[in-house]
């Protein structure tokens, strides 16, 4: 993408920060934290390695996320009925079919491609809060439907299911927590280069347009119906292997865990990060994680209030998010270097 | 076929305490144009400071009406403290707003009162009108809905305040344009939406015991009848609560196995599946944008 902006007739000066143009930056800060990412297992224990291997599995349901709201324009209250379904198919799959657990990611997400196509299907009818009361529907009925028990075989009912982590393959000399670690990390970054991918080629545009304006999107000849169910399904997939790695990583699943408060977290994740900024679910990620955590060690009786009100901080500084943050930085430091 | 009748009855008893809710749904949504998630959680913080006047002593008439007025007062200083500097921010960040103030109200009020459950008084005594068929304050609950329901109707049909107020959740520029002080109707709007959410509070915390998470399930059948009904028409959202309450009921009877334990889903598809055929509800006004 960047060659063909260098390559358009009239392309914007390149904007300088210190010295140095944006882009150049931009690879800097990309590769320092990438070192940062794959050295810092070592350096902490392994209960935090777990903690960041959550918040990088979040991280990946909020780019979901954010592929369906951000770059679509469809709201949802209701991803954690798919990171639910992602996780169940992969406990499902290693109880009682004897699957190795690597096969089931792809069955994970294929499975909730299919029921998150499905689901955009009424989705099409359904405007803005309407949409949101359907997916919020959806995210309260999940918990109900795993604890059926004309499926409590599958399932295991209230119970759960409980998984055994297998250790790292090929022989390699570290532990399950840093191999899922890596596995999380890796899958990061190849999903997020996809969502970037996607968000810059053609379907891309098109999903943004019908965003923006789906009347003129229409008239252009944009498939509405077509790219609306995609963009859920794709969104789902997304939610539902990030689902698949959380049962592994956390070695179970029960009904209680995929409830409407994940759906909202995932949601408030994707609104502190920056609504259509992909590496913004990053950010988001850590905050489902860590400020819930924070909260309480504020307070114990009053947790919720802090994070209440740590919440609306964070809408006025930020309303856009950390992108908006972000930008006004840069802008400010572009100035400052000129 | 008496036991359809009885749970069509008993599903009419609990889709008022519905019905009460989706009022205040659609009020505050024709006052402020979105959809307040904290709504039940400022009925349920209501409910309770109603259940302390109690405790100090006051009668129930005179808690009853103190705590609308306490209510009405708060419901305007969140709009302006909250709410106000967000003006003009993104639709999402409105939504993590309305979490935010959610989980502020939860902890305060588990904080303040605990989480135990506590029995909340009736003021329409035992003596049902209807013998066995409907309880008394099942019976109460409806006739108050339905009052409070034609007041509303009286207010924003032929007041003119009230119209102000919806000409302000209509269309800003223009309300502004002819004089209509935009800011100020869409508090009045949040502390009419408190005050009948406190109303709902209060009539359903009988039924339902007072604890803080009273209101989570109920909020959520309250939104499903609003949106069923049409979330631009009072009377369709009232309507709306009663039938989700009659769908769950008879959902829970006649469909075996699955019925019971998946009465909430069944009614949850039901309004998606009306939704997709109806996108603005049963009774609600198709809004028509201009391109």
């Amino acid at each position: 993408m960047h060659q063909t902006i260098a390559a358009a007739p009239r392309a914007a000066p390149e904007p300088v920060v210190a010295g140095l143009p944006l882009r150049t930056w931009r690879t800097a800060l990309l590769a320092a934290t990438l070192l940062v990412a794959l050295a810092l297992p070592y350096f902490i224990k392994n209960f935090y390695v777990f903690q960041i291997t959550m918040a990088m599995i979040y991280g990946i349901a909020i780019l979901g996320l954010n592929l369906l709201t951000g770059i679509n324009g469809q709201f949802s209250l209701g991803h954690s009925a798919f990171f639910g379904l992602g996780a169940y198919t992969t406990a499902i799959m290693m109880e009682h079919m004897g699957v190795s657990f690597y096969w089931t990611l792809p069955a994970a997400g294929l499975v909730c491609f299919v029921f998150g196509f499905l689901f955009g299907l009424p989705a099409l009818r359904l405007e803005a809060i309407y949409l949101a009361l359907a997916t919020f529907a959806l995210a309260i009925a999940m918990p109900q439907i795993l604890k059926l028990s004309l499926i409590e075989h599958w399932t295991g009912g209230v119970q759960g299911i409980v998984l055994i982590k297998p250790d790292a393959p090929f022989g390699l000399p570290i532990n399950a927590d840093r191999w899922f670690y890596y596995l999380t990390l890796a899958l990061g970054i190849a999903l997020t280069a996809c969502a970037l991918n996607l968000v810059n080629s053609r379907s891309g545009r098109a999903l943004i347009a019908i965003r923006d304006n789906p009347t003129a999107a229409r008239s252009m000849g944009i498939d509405l119906s077509l790219y609306k169910t995609l963009a859920f399904g794709v969104s789902a997939a997304y939610t539902g292997i990030a689902g698949a790695l959380s049962a592994i990583v956390i070695q179970f699943v029960a009904p209680d865990s995929f409830t409407f408060v994940l759906a909202v977290g995932l949601f408030v994740g994707l609104v502190v990060g920056g609504v259509g900024w992909i590496p913004g679910a990053l950010f988001g990620g850590l905050f489902v994680l860590f400020v819930p955590n924070i909260a309480e060690h504020v307070s114990k009786g009053l947790a919720g209030a802090v994070y209440g009100i740590i919440l609306l901080l964070v809408i006025y500084v930020m309303p856009s998010g950390m992108a908006g943050l972000l930008r006004l930085l840069v802008g400010r430091l572009g100035r400052i270097g000129r | 076929m008496e036991l359809f009748i009885h749970q069509v009855l008993a599903g009419l008893a609990t889709g008022g305490i519905y019905a009460c809710m989706a009022l205040a749904i659609v009020m505050i949504y024709q006052a402020i144009d979105h959809l307040n998630f904290a709504q039940g959680e400022m009925a349920m913080f209501s409910t309770f400071i109603s259940w302390q006047l109690m405790q100090w002593g006051f009668p129930y008439w005179a808690a009853f009406f103190a705590t609308i007025a306490i209510s009405f007062v708060a419901g305007v200083l969140i709009e302006r403290i909250v709410f106000k500097p967000l003006d003009g921010a993104p639709v999402l960040s409105h939504v993590v707003g309305f979490i935010a103030l959610f989980a502020i109200i939860n902890s305060l009020a588990g904080f303040i009162w605990e989480f135990t459950i506590k029995s909340f008084p009736t003021p329409f005594g035992t003596k049902s009108p209807f013998g066995t068929l409907i309880n008394a304050h099942d019976t109460g609950m409806i006739a108050v809905t339905l009052v409070l329901l034609v007041l509303l109707y009286l207010f924003f049909r032929h007041s003119r305040l009230g119209l102000a107020m919806r000409a302000a959740a209509a269309n800003p520029d223009s309300a502004r344009l002819v004089g209509i002080r935009v800011g100020w109707m869409v508090a009045l709007g949040w502390g009419l939406a408190a005050a009948i959410g406190a109303v709902a509070g209060m009539l359903i915390a009988p039924v339902v015991f007072l604890e803080p998470n009273m209101m989570l399930t109920i909020l959520l059948y309250g939104f499903a009848g609003a949106v069923l009904g049409g979330l631009t028409s009072p009377g369709g959202a009232v309507l709306g609560g009663f039938s989700v309450g009659v769908i769950e009921n008879l959902a829970g009877t006649f469909i075996p196995v699955v019925g019971r334990e998946l009465k909430l889903t069944i009614a949850l598809a039901l309004i998606v599946a009306v939704l997709t055929v109806k996108p603005s509800g049963l009774f609600g006004r198709r809004v028509v944008s201009r391109v």
